[in-house]
């Protein structure tokens, strides 16, 4: 935060370019239409609205890289002809994908998880996949000695010994699903969430520039929230493993 | 009837273009009932390409492996050895006696009874107290340990052990070979045992099976006549010594032979 005011002073930095961190305070508590609600309960309204499309993205992505990853740890040539491809998903620019998705849609809601689950899929996928290949070949070995059929092998030993992986993709996804859905809300022409009012805050950015950097705000304490949220579920998780470093 | 019977087992690993190692050559061996068998030879003779062939973890290229009588695939699917390896191969996320239970779960055993199995086995090994300790919680040789208890929670008649005291120090060594012999009396198992340690061959077999390299045979069997209970002044008897010097003999011959 000092950092943010000295670069101000030292820079010369004017109001549109970098307002005073109080004026951001202050702009929460005016409301940013004259006669409605403070500007923090119009945000939180949104960053709420933004949540929902983010959470739900986030557990269709994380479900679909979950299956996919496992599938590609376990059919060889699947991993071999697909996985090129997933990578290849994620150079295609979101912001272009975005109108598509939302056309195919008709404008429905869904567009919006939908495209988180396009940012949040592919970390999942990819530490899945690398997680279900992790254990040792011995305790692999040691299954067999048991007779374990594939699922108890999959179950027992590759899904716990994936934790780790998968949680650290978790991570990566919960703030990338914010930003899908933040996009996504753009051409979906929704209004109620952070996406809409980053749009709406952006005309008026001349007049009040504070409103836009409050909106910024707001979606990054989304993404941190989200990404506590997972950690803290992680910890739960992974409370008696010991990672080795 | 053997409990494990090998005959004419060859194994040659590698094909198509890739370079052939020929681990195992014309390998015979009749394992009886109730004996500790120990394999030696030099890195890379086979032993563990031998013990894994037992336990149907890798086909023989031909020849025949029979396990009670059957063939070791039927005695693998029939769940009728444990396994031991050099490192204890732990499921970190698993308690102790989670570990433990973790054969007798696949084998679908009812949980009271798979738990009471499980801390049978861990006293067995002087393990009680560290039932809810998590595996990172405990030394090397606690953890081994823990991984014979595992092998044994299903009483299988037969255990495979790949130098499973190799990671350990000398005196831990030894005293988990006091350990090993008594619970191989008490459970009446017959142990098929790797090691580079030619002291432990032969304080703990029954016979020593000597190996060479390149191509993996056997050169010699030696039979270790000490009797049982074998105690901390076995390793101070001649008759140790004597036999400690035949086992070293006969894998100086075993290299020779193959330098000829
Ligand atoms: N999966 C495999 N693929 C190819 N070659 C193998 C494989 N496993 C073992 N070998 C080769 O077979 C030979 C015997 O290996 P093995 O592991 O049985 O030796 P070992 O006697 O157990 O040695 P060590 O005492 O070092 O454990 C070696 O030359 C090894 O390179
Ligand atoms: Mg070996």
């Amino acid at each position: 935060m000092a950092a943010w005011e000295l670069a101000k002073l030292l820079l010369q930095l004017d109001k549109r370019t970098l307002p005073h961190l109080w004026e951001i305070a202050g702009a929460f508590g005016t409301p940013s239409r004259r006669g409605g609600p403070p500007l923090a309960a119009t945000l939180v309204e949104a960053a709420l609205f933004t949540l929902r499309g983010a959470f739900f993205g986030f557990a269709i992505g994380a479900l679909i890289g979950f299956v996919l990853g496992t599938i590609f740890a376990h059919v060889r040539i699947l991993e071999q002809s697909l996985v090129p491809y997933v990578v290849a998903s994620q150079t295609v620019p979101i912001l272009a994908i975005a109108p598509m998705v939302v056309v195919w849609l008709r404008g429905s809601w869904w567009s919006v998880p939908l495209i988180a689950a396009y940012l949040t899929f592919f970390p999942v996928t990819i530490n899945t996949l690398r997680g279900m290949k992790s254990p040792d070949p011995r305790a692999v070995e040691l299954m067999r000695s048991y007779a374990a059929s594939s699922w108890e092998v999959l179950w027992k030993l590759r899904f716990p010994a994936s934790l780790p992986a998968i949680f650290a993709a978790l991570k990566v996804a919960a703030t990338s699903s914010v930003v899908g859905a933040i996009i996504a809300e753009l051409p979906a022409g929704m209004q109620r969430g952070l996406g809409g009012a980053i749009l709406n805050f952006n005309q008026y950015y001349i007049t009040g520039p504070e409103r836009l950097w409050a909106a910024i705000l707001a979606a990054a304490i989304v993404g941190i929230l989200f990404f506590v949220g997972v950690s803290l579920v992680e910890r739960v998780v992974l409370r008696n493993i010991v990672r080795s470093a | 009837m053997a409990v494990v019977s090998i005959t004419n087992v060859n194994k040659v690993f590698g094909s198509g273009n890739r370079p052939q190692t020929v681990a195992l050559k014309d390998i015979n061996l009749e394992i009886q009932p109730r004996e500790f068998i120990s394999l030696i030879g030099p890195s890379g003779c086979g032993k563990s390409t031998l013990l894994r062939t037992i336990g149907d973890l890798i086909p023989p290229s031909s020849g025949e492996v029979l396990v009670n009588g059957k063939p070791a695939h039927a005695a693998r699917l029939n769940r009728e050895y444990g396994m031991v390896f050099q490192s204890p191969v732990l499921f970190e996320w698993r308690t102790v006696l989670g570990n433990v239970e973790l054969p007798l779960e696949i084998m679908r055993v009812p949980k009271p009874e798979r738990t009471q199995r499980a801390r049978e086995m861990l006293r067995l090994v002087e393990l009680h107290g560290f039932e809810r300790h998590y595996p990172w919680q405990l030394s090397g040789g606690m953890q081994q340990r823990v991984a014979i208890a595992r092998a044994l929670s299903f009483r299988p008649q037969l255990l495979l052990m790949d130098e499973p005291f190799g990671a350990l120090d000398e005196i831990t060594r030894e005293r988990m070979n006091a350990e090993l012999l008594r619970i191989w009396q008490e459970t009446q198992t017959t142990v098929v045992f790797v090691t580079h340690s030619i002291p432990e061959a032969v304080f703990l077999s029954t016979r020593v099976v000597v190996m060479s390299a390149r191509p993996g045979r056997i050169t010699d069997i030696i039979e270790i006549d000490l009797g049982y209970p074998r105690t901390v002044e076995t390793r101070e008897m001649p008759r140790f010594f004597e036999l400690v010097t035949q086992v070293r003999e006969a894998l100086r011959k075993g290299e020779d032979m193959r330098e000829r």
